[in-house]
């Protein structure tokens, strides 16, 4: 089934656009997002992809356009990072409004100044509130999985809201990776041409952005909420569908030695692999650790997330993205949350970490346990937000 | 050529119901009404945020009996890319049959923050009919100046100020930009001239390509005239010479309103009570800025129409 191939994180996402049966592109080039959007160019103009490549000349008529495309019915992708996510910001939380099942491919990227083009999360955790459903990979074959796992979940009628699959740029989206891609056909029949209910249609003249005041504003909000909460019922159902054709699992979340671990490491992205193999060698060690990563950063699972951290003893977080004057940062002000109303919290700190691409080494995350073990013996959590890995 | 030569030839049904909450004599409800009476078939209409977009939808009602399409401020030439590219694919694809497309755009949302996307969507060459509807100003969030508002104009941040008597600077050339694009078809349409304004929607529409059309949209709270004065305003702009109407076909400009005796341009500022601070004697050097302005224009397009 499928076929074993050599591919860097933007190149496989470009493959699971093309197997997706896409009919309209528009994307801006931005850097590690760029790949993604020539491979599709290529594809369409060598005829391998029946689809619109819209060259738009920013990210925020990119969005624009998706929106206007995904109005008709047709299935609609394009995909960005950085200052490209912060360009079309006005328009994601009306693509999720106006329940246009975009699927984005964010290549994450830390946000300007200093200019850089090397990852943090800080493109991802913008989105946090705008009513996306959000997937995060670890790795090469996650971001080609969840990919066309995307375009499933927004298009559920139960959902119809906006969808990105985030990679770590660099680190994902430049990185050759052994992956198993899907047989075209199998992906053509686990996603049908999108078959949309309401749409811009010249039978059925439908007004669409109407403008809603005290009066109906708040229902529409609520509807929202309602989308993104099945969302989270779908998520799994797609997941479970996809691993009938794939054989890979997949879940809101993914957990490693977190059964009877003391300290668990909660992470994003592709610092979960390097997590989980400190993690095995402290086992040797005799230290009980595990990870926990989290792979739908919205709608976020926090029942999953209770679950799985209810046992430990001490719970780090490790954030690639700064939120100066918060609490901590973004995923870590989740996971507080989540883990509140337990009768015995476990101890909790955050860790930002990784900031504009620098590495999260091994001897970082054996770092980030050893401080909860240490907090465990105190009995208290010192610092609450630790920088690791700055000079 | 002409698609309709009288008035009776325009289509009876109105697909731009009434009870709209346009104010009374506003003319951009004139203006999408007759733009509509034009259409050749399915059509699909996108609409940038603006006076237009929010008194026709106040949810839960409509006023357009077409699918009807508004996303945000700055983006409607971008909306229109997307619908456009994808009824094209889908044409090709599932046999869909691509509607005719016609996006209207205030001032504001077209000569300032829209003209990147207009830009970006006229280079690619999208077919679709871009309307500007221009009442000089940001008229929905209370008669602020825009870059279309004329030389000498009051407007709430353009005041006519004891040191600053209104907007000092002039108009953009809208069609000059879509002209350089190298659209196909690029003209200007003034309500009080209804057949040469659906006729020009037409010949747009027809376009296989980008095509824009920019309409002069008198309107009375931000100009301060009486609401039932708009289409005389509107004949007077052209009579003046202050709005000219021509067209641009292939790059080839046509004066379609020639004006051989203009009426003198106080004839219409006189009428606006957003020009009553240049009738004072100290701000006399504006008025004549106007005049000279007008003049500079009017032999600027003889000349780019060949006739002289």
């Amino acid at each position: 089934m499928g076929k074993v191939v050599g591919l860097m994180g933007d190149e496989a996402v470009a493959q699971a656009v093309r197997q997706s049966n896409v009919d309209v592109i528009a994307a801006y080039p931005i850097t590690p997002q760029t790949i993604i959007v020539e491979r599709l160019s290529e594809y369409v103009a060598n005829g391998e992809l029946d689809a619109a490549f819209v060259p738009v000349e920013s990210e925020h008529s990119a969005l624009s356009c998706c929106v206007g495309a995904s109005l008709t019915g047709a299935r609609v992708f394009t995909a960005s990072a950085a200052n490209g996510i912060a360009l079309m910001f006005e328009i994601t939380f009306i693509a999720s409004s106006m329940r246009c099942p975009i699927v984005m491919a964010i290549v994450n990227r830390a946000f300007s100044a200093p200019i850089n083009i090397h990852c943090s999360h800080d493109d991802t955790v913008a989105l946090r509130d705008a009513s996306w459903v959000h997937l995060i990979s670890e790795s090469v074959q996650e971001a080609y999985d969840n990919t066309v796992q995307a375009f499933k979940i927004a298009e559920d009628p139960r959902v119809l809201l906006p969808t990105s699959i985030s990679l770590d740029g660099f680190i994902l989206s430049h990185c050759l990776e052994r992956i198993e891609m899907l047989d075209d056909e199998v992906v053509s029949e686990f996603l049908p041409p999108r078959k949309a209910e309401y749409k811009l249609d010249p039978e059925k003249p439908i007004t669409f952005g109407p403008l809603a005041l005290y009066d109906y504003y708040f229902e529409f909000k609520r509807q929202q909420e309602e989308a993104m909460r099945n969302a989270l019922t779908v998520v799994k159902e797609v997941a479970k569908k996809y691993e009938e054709i794939s054989g890979r699992k997949y879940g809101t979340i993914k957990k490693f030695m977190t059964d009877d671990a003391d300290v668990v490491l909660v992470c994003m992205g592709s610092a979960a692999g390097t997590a989980r193999v400190v993690a095995k060698s402290l086992r040797k060690e005799g230290k009980k650790v595990g990870v926990l990563s989290v792979r739908l950063f919205r709608p976020f699972p926090t029942e999953d997330v209770r679950e799985t951290l209810e046992n430990a003893k001490a719970v780090a977080v490790i954030d690639r993205s700064s939120a100066p004057g918060c609490v901590g940062g973004p995923l870590f002000e989740d996971i507080c949350t989540a883990l509140y109303d337990l009768p015995e919290r476990p101890l909790t700190y955050n860790i930002i970490a990784g900031l504009g691409g620098r590495d999260i080494t091994p001897d970082q995350i054996k770092q980030m346990y050893n401080i909860g073990f240490k907090y465990i013996e105190k009995g208290k959590v010192e610092d609450k937000v630790l920088w690791i890995g700055v000079r | 050529m002409s698609y309709f030569r009288r008035l009776a030839d325009l289509p009876k049904e109105e697909l731009l119901a009434p009870g709209h909450r346009l104010c009374a004599g506003c003319a951009a409800s004139i203006i999408a009404r007759l733009a509509l009476k034009a259409t050749r078939g399915p059509t699909i209409v996108v609409n940038a945020t603006g006076c237009l977009e929010v008194a026709t939808t106040i949810y839960p009602y409509t006023s357009w009996r077409v699918p009807w399409v508004h996303v945000a401020f700055e983006n409607a030439a971008a909306v229109a890319s997307g619908i456009e590219a994808a009824f094209r694919i889908m044409e090709k694809k599932y046999g869909v049959k691509k509607p005719d497309i016609i996006a209207f755009g205030g001032d504001g949302g077209t000569f300032d923050i829209g003209i990147q996307a207009l830009s970006g969507a006229l280079e690619r060459g999208h077919d679709f009919v871009y309307i500007c509807y221009d009442n000089e100003a940001y008229m929905n969030t209370g008669i602020q100046r825009s870059s279309a508002t004329p030389l000498g104009a009051w407007t709430t941040t353009s005041p006519a100020g004891r040191v600053i008597p209104g907007k000092l600077e002039r108009k953009k050339d809208l069609i000059g930009i879509a002209v350089a694009h190298g659209v196909e078809y690029a003209a200007t349409a003034s309500p009080a001239y209804p057949l040469d304004l659906v006729n020009k929607v037409r010949k747009a529409i027809e376009v296989d390509g980008p095509a824009v059309l920019h309409i002069i949209s008198p309107c009375p709270r931000g100009w301060r005239f009486d609401p039932s004065e708009t289409i005389e305003i509107a004949r007077l702009a052209v009579e003046t010479r202050f709005f000219p109407i021509y067209e641009v076909e292939k790059g080839e400009y046509k004066i379609n309103i020639k004006v051989p005796k203009p009426k003198p341009v106080e004839e219409y500022l006189k009428r606006q009570g957003r020009f009553k601070h240049i009738f004072l004697p100290e701000n006399k050097w504006v008025l004549e800025r106007i005049k000279q302005t007008i003049e500079e224009n009017w032999n600027r397009l003889l000349e780019l129409a060949g006739e002289k």
